[in-house]
């Protein structure tokens, strides 16, 4: 029994793949007195690192989870506990033999080594599958299977010989104590350590753990199926764990590896079976182990059905029995994305949660240095614990989602595609209004946002709009996307902007506070708008955002809704600790309404009073207007290179703003348009980058093309980095590609979507000198330029304009050019409308 | 020749068993459901005596609709039908699942019904016989092979002092104890096929029986903290003093 | 009446569990102010002195040819008729195979219900008032307290109660020799064949047993338990994971569903101690566990332990026992 000291510099909790990573990291990158414990005993605590499946599939559409996979799978190499035996994706429907190219996309985008084989091919490699059921392959070399509990001994072996570790199994936390909203104490039932830092690496019991220090951890413990089927003849007689490569049976959302002498076949098809953190057996109480729970045999028929059709030749045999049968835990959130890095509520605690085996050591490695240095290497953005808005954090929120997302784990997902479940929990106050216009509505953060109007039909014919023939291209997309569009640059559109989140930052400390997060000189005057990068120490993105001072000691913050739980949680992190600066989520309290076009200015001032001359009120700047009887804070500013403005009120004025602007506008033509234009179209016909899409971690505003002409002399957050990107050449520059005519072998024309790899002419793939690819971070349509544009960070000898490159959109390669490298707009490049 | 086997729907437990709040039954909302290893050596001694004679093999049970996933599980193995006598009680007494069993046993005729020697939680140990009684027909406990031979059977049981063989006229009746065989798992076609088969449930009017239940306690524990004698080969020294202090060093 | 049912040895004279039983029936009787009788099998022999200290009053002998063989169809069916004219107050029975089926079978001739593994019984405060009985479950990790509702209550008793040493006021024993009408209506199984164990050491007689488990590692593992049981006079057994895997015959096996044993030490080599294995051992009067994993259910409830893998430590343990021995 290992005693426990008195004071650690941090406390892991968990020793499942991912804490034993997280121990290994932070002693390597320097940390001491580092105490590791787990309720239940060592090397198998009974989690879900016990009973998973262990295989590795390098390729995932998502970036950041491929990065991941890839240095966790670096790291199994290293630590001798993985083995390579390829893995074969394989569609039975044409829709998945598209999405089996999507996944080609993605992997020459990544660079992982993969190829699309006929079936003939797949039976070559996998001898005992029927190729009949079969239409085409996903093959990927480096598929591994990988050993997470080897490798959790390891990593806390090395922990333990740098002196920086002591484990304790068989101890149970019994609560983290907290002072000033920071941790200070963890009790267990061995005796209690001071510590500032916890990690909870609890996997399903992660939302238990967090929540004895008054956190959320917003994820549901779900069921996965799994059997073992045996003995085979053909796989005994390798004489090996797995010889033969891993199958995904895509459609029917399964798989099968070899395990010994038997096939384990897992099924991600069954109805989704959530339970709760609370009611997990204990070890002893439990039949097998606290995450493998009782078999339900009805829900894995239809698996059986299906397994039999692809290895009937070797299943449908007398002495083939199913000798285990499991149903496993694993933990399910609510966007299907881990839980990563501090808790927006207690500062010190740390979530290491929802990860799966394939990503457990990078994700040790990415909190270890998240914890280190402020910022990893990997851009944990997507992953973040604290991109969650309130009602995101509910245990209904999280149950609906995690049981709709469960059948997606294997599903065909569109880039576009929402969420059924739990919607409209957001609603702005022209909502109403919205409906009856018949919007589609797209969620962010639980908002509910018009995409298009099903009001605005008649334009796509009296605009001239082309839709999309194909089924892939259109789904999730209007073409009256493109005809709001062109009515906005033909007279004016308002657009519902209420799920910007919105802080005001008050008190005599604001100005340095805000000074420190951003880049651009916050100190101006009152009344202007400006517009910022916000960076993280590393230099990258961490959010872009505007600010409006409003008094000399009063901001006021917007950001976009998707990214407004995290620059909140960031904002408060950096809060002064004597009271000097004030911060308050102003979101529920105001409503936006953006007004833009060129007949913007005639629609205004026919409801109001004040002056809002381009010389009474110039660009970005912001002042106190009444429209009606509504008091409205205009901000002159444009994401869609219009002139107009953002109109903000109070939430309970909305309706009655919307109604006004509705009623001037008739008769200028003006259109209630959607997100769709807004978020794409508009803004990509301007060259303006979007978070999470051309702006990320890896990139800085130098790369991005929005470093500021002056650099201010106040220090901020990422100012050495910023200053160093300034000084020398860009690695690479964010370009705007024209894609013009794209047709397909079946003479379609097609639009990409966003992911896709940028390629050489030849069909090579193009890095830059930090080996990071060029791909494609937002693909939209440009109606006022009659083409499709395409948005890609490229190495300096391709980041030149006229440029002939490639993109690869499922499947095929379509020629495109180098518009503009740089962020002057293809259109209207000199910013008369909007200054107009 | 026709086989049929009674089974008991019993929850797979862990080295802990919990108790229901009133402490009347264990606690199984985290556990899964079996038959005994005694039952599941009985239903593939079945199998194995339906496929080898080309007769049948049954499967039945007493107890509520749940428990016909026992009646599956048994027929993935290779049962090819299955009975429940319907009751809601789980876990009912002795005599009255005897008597539920021997109501639907009349309709029935085996020529051997195949019960477990006792059930892997109430272990009573006693409905086998008190069927074959009802029946009228010749019983054989603690049985660990079974042989057929023309209107008799032959079943081999392990005696404290030796082995025993008896033989008894057909039809019969026999508890056994695992051992008799190593049971098959099901296989996936099994499994499907058990799926899509029907239980026949029938209803006799059954009275209680009067060995009720009123609590259930765990034992006592009383053992004294485990003393460490070592790690590895070195801790050999101490082991063998402690063999001396039991005498057994000779 | 107590009516006890005595097995006997080859020698005639009561078995150890009949005698534990006795002494249950005479707690009974005394609570009840009746009188202790018991019931045999064959001739009377030195059975009425011998029970007569064990304060018995009566003694009643079945005899029939049908009887011989000790089958429990007939033993119960005997038993019922005796049980039919005496109607004692209760009827207790070793807890054996043997006399649990006699007694199922005469509980089932009779119409009554039978308490089978009891460890306590506790008559009705009024008389008609029904029993409690104490009785043991899922292998005797559990006890279930239970109502015995029934004009007559038959019970079977767990071995390892208590046993008096033999009671002084000695009763003069009256012997009724029963012959009961046992006939073809009897259905039965006749007892063929009978072929006695070789001589050696069984399970159940050994007074240490060496059990391997899955930490043994399979068949070719056993070598080194064969070799310390034989060192040490004992018997060896194993775990359900290794009848499972075919390392050893069932027979071995120690457990719910194998034998249930009560040595004066196991050494549990390599088993985890999960409960179907835990109830086949948990009477034994120590146990010295022999594992990798410090926390295994079966090393928390050892007397002794040894932390380590079975393959270093028995060999050590087999060196020094035979440098001490000499051998």
């Amino acid at each position: 029994m290992s005693s426990l000291p008195d004071r650690a510099q941090v406390v892991v909790i968990g020793a499942g793949i991912v804490g034993n990573a997280v121990v290994h990291h932070l002693a390597r990158l320097g940390w001491r007195d580092i105490v590791l414990v787990d309720k239940g005993p060592l090397p198998d605590p009974g989690g879900s690192t016990g009973h998973a499946s262990n295989f590795a599939f390098p390729v995932d559409h998502s970036r950041e989870i491929t990065l991941l996979t890839g240095d966790s799978m670096r790291q199994y190499t290293e630590l001798g506990t993985l083995t390579t035996c390829g893995g074969i994706e394989v569609a039975r429907t044409p829709e998945r033999v598209q999405e089996l190219h999507r996944r080609m996309s993605s992997a020459r985008a990544w660079g992982v080594d993969a190829e699309l084989i006929s079936p003939a091919a797949v039976a070559e490699k996998v001898p005992f599958l029927d190729p009949s059921v079969v239409l085409a392959g996903f093959w990927t070399p480096s598929v591994a299977v990988v050993d997470p509990l080897r490798a959790g001994e390891l990593m806390r072996e090395r922990a333990v010989a740098a002196g920086a570790l002591t484990v304790s199994a068989l101890t149970e936390v019994l609560a983290i104590e907290t002072g000033d909203g920071r941790v200070r104490r963890v009790r267990t039932d061995r005796g209690d350590v001071d510590t500032e830092y916890v990690v909870v690496a609890c996997g399903v019991w992660s939302p238990r753990i967090a929540a004895l220090a008054g956190a959320t951890i917003p994820l549901t413990p779900a069921v996965h199926q799994m059997i073992d089927v045996g003995p085979i003849e053909e796989l005994a007689a390798t004489g090996r764990e797995i010889a033969f490569p891993i199958v995904r049976d895509m459609d029917p959302l399964m798989y099968e590896r070899q395990s010994g002498a038997d096939l384990e076949i897992g099924s991600y098809a069954h109805r989704p079976i959530l339970c709760d953190p609370d009611e997990i057996p204990s070890l002893a109480a439990a039949a097998l182990s606290p995450t493998q729970l009782p078999f339900t045999p009805d829900d894995f028929d239809p698996q059986m059905e299906a397994a039999l059709e692809l290895f009937g030749g070797i299943l449908d045999r007398p002495d083939a029995g199913i000798r285990h049968a499991i149903n496993g835990l694993l933990s399910l959130t609510p966007d299907g994305h881990p839980l990563l890095g501090e808790t927006p509520e207690v500062r010190g605690l740390w979530s290491a949660a929802a990860v799966w085996i394939k990503e457990g050591p990078g994700v040790g490695r990415l909190i270890a240095e998240w914890m280190t240095c402020g910022a990893p290497e990997i851009d944990p953005a997507a992953a973040d614990i604290a991109r969650f808005a309130p009602h995101e954090r509910t245990r209904a929120h999280v149950r609906a989602r995690a049981a709709e997302g469960f059948n997606k784990t294997y599903g065909i997902t569109h880039p576009r595609e929402q969420w059924s479940s739990d919607r409209g929990v957001r609603r702005s106050p022209f909502h109403e209004r919205q409906r009856a216009l018949g919007a589609e509505f797209f969620e962010v953060a639980g908002w509910e946002r018009p995409q298009w109007y099903r009001s605005n039909e008649p334009l796509v014919a009296e605009l001239g709009v082309e839709d999309r023939p194909h089924e892939w291209d259109a789904r999730w997309w209007s073409p009256i996307i493109n005809a709001e569009h062109l009515a906005m640059r033909r007279a004016a559109a308002m657009i519902d902007l209420s799920a910007f989140s919105q802080f005001d930052v008050q008190g005599p400390g604001a100005l340095a506070f805000l000074q420190h997060l951003t880049v651009a000189q916050m100190d101006r005057p009152v009344g202007r708008v400006v517009y910022t990068p916000v960076l993280g120490p590393d230099g990258g993105f961490r959010s872009d955002l505007t600010v409006v001072r409003l008094g000399d000691a009063h901001f006021r913050v917007v950001t976009g809704g998707a990214d407004g739980a995290r620059d909140l949680a960031w904002f408060r992190r950096h809060l002064p600790g004597d009271g000097s600066v004030a911060l308050h989520d102003v979101t529920s309290a105001v409503c936006t309404l953006g007004l833009w076009g060129p007949r913007a200015r005639d629609v205004l001032a026919a409801v109001t009073d004040d002056d809002i001359s381009d010389a009474a009120f110039p660009f970005a700047t912001a002042r106190w207007l009444t429209v009606g009887s509504v008091p409205v804070l205009a901000l002159r500013l444009s994401y869609v290179g219009e002139l107009g403005w953002e109109l903000h009120a109070a939430t309970e004025t909305g309706a009655r703003l919307w109604d006004a602007l509705a009623a001037a506008g008739e008769p200028h033509g003006l259109v209630p348009a959607g997100i769709g234009v807004y978020g794409t179209t508009a803004r990509i016909e301007k060259g303006y980058r979007l978070m999470g899409h051309e702006l990320d971690a890896e990139h800085g505003p130098v790369e991005a093309g929005l470093a500021l002409p002056r650099l201010k002399a106040q220090d901020f957050v990422g100012k050495a980095a910023y200053t160093k990107a300034r000084e020398g050449e860009p690695e690479a520059t964010l370009c705007t590609l024209r894609l013009d005519g794209a047709r397909d072998a079946s003479g379609l024309r097609r639009y990409p979507q966003g992911g896709e790899p940028v390629l050489t002419p030849d069909g090579g793939r193009i890095t830059d000198s930090r080996g990071r690819p060029s791909y494609v971070t937002s693909a939209g349509a440009a109606p006022s330029l009659g083409t499709h544009l395409l948005m890609a960070y490229l190495p300096p000898r391709h980041a030149v304009e006229g440029t002939e490159l490639l993109v690869e959109y499922l499947g095929e390669r379509y020629p495109v050019t180098v518009a503009r490298a740089g962020r002057t707009p293809l259109f209207d490049p000199d910013d008369t409308r909007m200054r107009g | 020749m026709d086989v049929l086997v009674c089974v008991k729907r019993v929850p797979a437990v862990g080295s802990e068993i919990l108790l229901t709040a009133d402490a009347t039954a264990i606690d199984t909302r985290h556990l899964g459901f079996t038959i005994g290893p005694h039952e599941e050596c009985a239903v593939e001694e079945a199998v194995r005596i339906a496929e080898r004679t080309g007769g049948s093999a049954g499967v039945l049970t007493v107890g509520p609709p749940e428990a016909d996933e026992q009646l599956r599980y048994a027929m993935s193995m290779g049962a090819d039908h299955a009975v429940r006598v319907d009751d809601p009680v789980a876990d009912p007494d002795p005599e009255t699942t005897a008597a539920a069993i021997t109501a639907a046993l009349r309709g029935l005729p085996p020529d051997v019904v195949l019960f477990g020697e006792a059930s892997a939680d109430a272990g009573h140990a006693q409905v086998g016989f008190r069927v074959a009684c009802a029946l009228r027909r010749p019983v054989v406990g603690g049985v660990k092979g079974i042989g057929l031979d023309g209107d008799r059977v032959t079943l081999r049981c392990d005696a404290p002092d030796g082995v025993e063989v008896h033989e008894a006229p057909l039809p019969a009746v026999a508890a056994v104890l695992e051992g008799l065989n190593l049971p098959r798992y099901p296989t996936i076609k099994g499994r499907l096929r058990a799926k899509k088969a029907t239980v026949r449930v029938i209803a006799p009017d059954l009275s209680t029986g009067r060995l009720r239940t009123l609590r259930l306690r765990h034992r006592p524990e009383a053992r004294a903290e485990t003393v460490v004698l070592g790690r590895g080969a070195a801790a050999a020294p101490a082991v063998v003093d402690v063999l001396a202090d039991l005498g057994m060093v000779r | 009446m107590v009516l006890t049912v005595i097995e006997r040895n080859g020698d005639g004279t009561p078995t150890a569990e009949s005698a534990e039983v006795l002494a249950a029936a005479r707690d009974l009787a005394e609570q009840l102010g009746v009188p202790v009788a018991a019931v045999a099998v064959g001739d009377a022999g030195d059975l009425p002195d011998d029970l007569a200290k064990r304060g018995v009053a009566q003694l009643h002998l079945l005899q029939h040819a049908l009887l011989a063989d000790g089958s429990p169809s007939c033993t119960g069916e005997a038993l019922s008729q005796l049980v039919a004219a005496q109607r004692p107050a209760a009827v207790l029975a070793p807890g054996t195979d043997r006399s649990t089926e006699a007694m199922a079978w005469a509980a089932a001739e009779l119409g009554v219900p039978l308490a089978t593994a009891c460890t306590e019984i506790r008559p009705g405060i009024r008389p008609g008032e029904p029993w409690e009985v104490t009785r043991e479950r899922s292998g005797g990790i559990l006890l279930e307290d239970a109502v015995l509702d029934a004009p007559i209550r038959l019970a079977t008793v767990r071995p390892g109660a208590p046993v008096p040493s033999e009671t002084a006021a000695a009763h003069e024993v009256t012997v009724h020799v029963l012959v009961p009408d046992l006939d073809a209506s009897v259905p039965r199984a006749r007892l063929v064949d009978r072929r006695p164990r070789a001589a050696g050491m069984t399970l159940t007689t050994a007074p240490v047993v060496v059990a391997g488990g899955r930490g043994v590692g399979g068949a070719d593992g056993d070598a080194v338990l064969e070799e310390l049981a034989g060192l040490v006079g004992g018997a060896v057994g194993c775990s359900r994971v290794a009848t499972n895997n075919g390392w050893r015959p069932h027979a071995d096996q120690v457990g719910l569903t194998g034998t249930r044993i009560s040595p004066d030490l196991y050494v549990a080599c390599g088993i985890s101690g999960a409960t179907q294995h835990w109830v086949g051992c948990m009477n034994a009067r120590s146990i010295l566990a022999v594992n990798t994993d410090p926390e295994a259910p079966m090393v928390t409830r050892a007397t002794w332990a040894v932390i380590g893998d079975v393959h270093e430590v028995l060999p050590a343990v087999i060196a020094e026992l035979r440098r001490r021995s000499g051998r």
